[in-house]
């Protein structure tokens, strides 16, 4: 999809607070309420923006940890990635699963409520995946996300 | 502190975050009014941090998805900050998380393809300071990718 300066001051725009409205990024860019609103639709069309999410503060609800697992499958294990996908993707903590080419076969996002909350996520839920092997755990400390090559 | 219509309309809210009131008081089987309260109440608590649009960089023409995971020389003071600072100004870092853990710090990096990643990985992330190691992960799919919390 291609874009131009306006389309990509309106993308940061929504990607920082996404209840802007079409008037007031209108105002902001030089452009009518309607134009805005037209070029906001065809980034949706388009696929550019794939979707509106919820931030939420993870800590403030209880949530005062947030582990980075690298998961290897087990060679021997018979288990079909598929198997593990759905096991791994049904378990609540587990915010995010992706599937890595390199040291690990799968990367996990998982919140808990402390360290011995984790702990038993860990033992009860993800040791006792199909074909879970080798598992490495990096505690978040700090995280900030950046605007992207977009201007 | 939350109660459980407020746990509920935030797991309504999270996993549809463009309900309108009216879907939502419904849903969430409360009166539009007290749905409208309780979401600036827990605004103004700073537990609803905002909406955010999700760009998706694939429909962008940003193919290449890869997880770098550094550490760093800890013998300089000044590792983490320099790093940091210097990561935070190279255009195609999307996101910067620390770790506790045999991981220091990784950066999410993305390119329109191969060619481009291994300029962008030459000339703007090898020069970062004070790496004393670097792996990557190359992402092939995204599984799950809600980043929904537990509620």
């Amino acid at each position: 999809m291609d874009l131009d300066e306006i389309d990509r001051s309106l993308l940061r725009a929504l990607a920082q607070d996404a209840t802007q409205t079409a008037g007031a990024l209108g105002r902001r860019f030089g452009l009518s309420q309607p134009a805005t609103w037209r070029r906001i639709k065809r980034l949706e069309e388009g696929g550019a923006i794939k979707g509106r999410r919820l931030r939420l503060n993870a800590e403030a609800l209880g949530f005062g940890v947030t582990v980075f697992l690298g998961v290897k499958l087990g060679r021997k294990a018979q288990t079909s990635l598929a198997d593990f996908e759905r096991a791994v993707s049904a378990i609540p903590e587990v915010q995010t699963v992706e599937h890595v080419l390199g040291m690990y076969d799968f990367r996990l996002r998982v919140v808990a409520r402390d360290l011995p909350d984790f702990e038993r996520v860990l033992r009860r839920r993800i040791m006792t995946l199909p074909g879970a092997g080798e598992v490495e755990a990096n505690v978040l400390l700090s995280e900030e996300r950046r605007p992207g090559p977009i201007g | 502190m939350l109660d459980d219509a407020d746990r509920r309309l935030l797991r309504h809210l999270q996993a549809d975050p463009e309900l309108t009131a009216a879907q939502l008081s419904e849903r969430c089987g409360l009166s539009a009014a007290s749905c409208w309260r309780r979401i600036e109440a827990m605004t103004a608590a700073g537990i609803i941090l905002g909406h955010e649009a999700v760009i998706d960089w694939a429909a962008l023409g940003y193919s290449v998805e890869v997880s770098l995971r550094f550490t760093l020389d800890k013998t300089q003071a000044r590792a983490f900050d320099e790093f940091l600072a210097a990561a935070r100004e190279v255009p195609e870092v999307l996101e910067i998380q620390t770790f506790l853990g045999r991981v220091d710090v990784r950066l999410s990096v993305i390119a329109r393809d191969l060619p481009h990643y291994q300029e962008v990985y030459r000339e703007r992330i090898l020069t970062l300071p004070h790496i004393a190691d670097v792996e990557a992960l190359m992402h092939i799919a995204r599984i799950k990718t809600d980043e929904a919390l537990p509620l």
